[in-house]
């Protein structure tokens, strides 16, 4: 979903550049567009925690780096931010899962991956795991992200797609996509064990690490419906595994 | 042993996955997963039927389980879910506003 973004600042141009290079298409035709202007510092109260309120499809997104609203039935937004890549990050983060909520799919706490042009999520809380693997992973996977991954609903069914939102290894994933082949949720092991995951175990898997940020009783029913669908079509395991190279022997 | 009726809350939202009740909570978004005897309680909680009923009928009658260990186990279940806000009970019989079906939200969330 291509989100336009308009500013005049060449110092947040040139921060977006370097955060977002491979997910840039110029020639796209937006699905929304925010008009972005640069606040100074001290503009609001740098310690206030994220707040996101809404109603009728506007919503206002706020924290101590920035304010903006977003009209989705306009498809226009603007945002107010101090000069960082990370406020804009979060906007990002938000408006798509706002919008992947309605359309059945949602941004998971996930490293994904792709091998054989099969995609591969791992999930799990901080300090599960997620990196580690994506970090282990050997020449003939592509990572779509080691951090949050993009998850959405197709005729074909569900497929996992490149995000820019980079965590620890501090890198962008591949611009690309490819249905998903099962869901494994990450623990430490002293080898590698696979445990099938029933289905209602990897709806309480996916509810546990899906971003959310809004306080919308419909919406939140709507990914629980998600869940539920994803978890009765894409097989969903445990995976303990021995931080070493050897994991990526098993997934394929 | 005094007999009570069960009704599911409101603000929940439960869905079967499998033939297991994940429920999750309108208050705090927790999210709890039931076994098949606790999905077969939590089906029968609908504010009419007695207790005493729902663990002669439905357990005894579903499961190979004596009716003592059967009245323990469901009332500590009961008494748990309740601490959690997903169920409640009382002496009379309770009005439930909606009845969902066995794979529809009960409102709330």
């Amino acid at each position: 979903m291509p989100v336009g973004l308009n500013t005049t600042d060449t110092s947040l141009i040139k921060l977006l550049e370097k955060r977002f290079g491979r997910f840039l298409s110029p020639d796209r035709i937006p699905a929304f567009t925010f008009d972005i202007n640069v606040v100074s510092d001290g503009t609001f109260d740098p310690d206030a925690d994220l707040q996101v309120r809404g109603a009728n499809g506007r919503w206002t997104l706020r924290r101590g780096d920035f304010l903006a609203e977003w009209d989705a039935r306009q498809r226009h937004g603007w945002i107010r931010q101090t000069l960082n890549p990370y406020a804009i990050d979060s906007v990002l983060r938000i408006v798509h899962s706002l919008v992947l909520a309605t359309e059945g799919g949602f941004l998971l706490h996930a490293s994904s991956a792709v091998r054989d042009g099969q995609a591969f999520l791992f999930t799990g809380p901080s300090g599960s795991g997620k990196t580690t693997i994506a970090r282990l992973a050997p020449a003939d996977v592509t990572l779509l992200t080691d951090e949050i991954s993009y998850v959405r609903r197709t005729a074909e069914g569900y497929r996992a797609f490149g995000t820019p939102f980079a965590g620890e290894l501090g890198e962008s994933g591949e611009n690309r996509s490819a249905p998903i082949a099962a869901l494994l949720r990450l623990d430490w092991g002293r080898d590698n064990v696979y445990d099938r995951l029933t289905p209602a175990a990897a709806v309480q898997a996916l509810m546990r690490n899906i971003l959310f940020f809004a306080d919308d009783r419909s919406l939140t029913r709507h990914l629980l419906d998600t869940a539920c669908d994803f978890a009765a079509r894409v097989p969903a395991f445990r995976l303990a595994f021995a931080p070493d190279a050897r994991v990526w022997n098993t997934i394929a | 042993m005094n007999d009570m009726f069960v009704a599911r809350s409101e603000r929940v939202a439960a869905r079967k996955v499998a033939g297991e009740m994940v429920i999750l909570s309108a208050d705090d978004s927790s999210l709890y997963v039931l076994n098949g005897v606790g999905t077969a309680v939590w089906d029968a909680a609908d504010g009419r039927t007695p207790l005493s009923a729902i663990v002669d009928d439905i357990i005894c009658g579903e499961y190979d389980i004596d009716r003592e260990s059967a009245w323990h186990d469901v009332q500590e279940f009961v008494d748990a879910l309740v601490s959690y806000g997903v169920l409640r009970t009382s002496a009379e019989a309770i009005r439930m506003d909606s009845t969902p079906s066995k794979s529809q939200a009960s409102g709330g969330v």
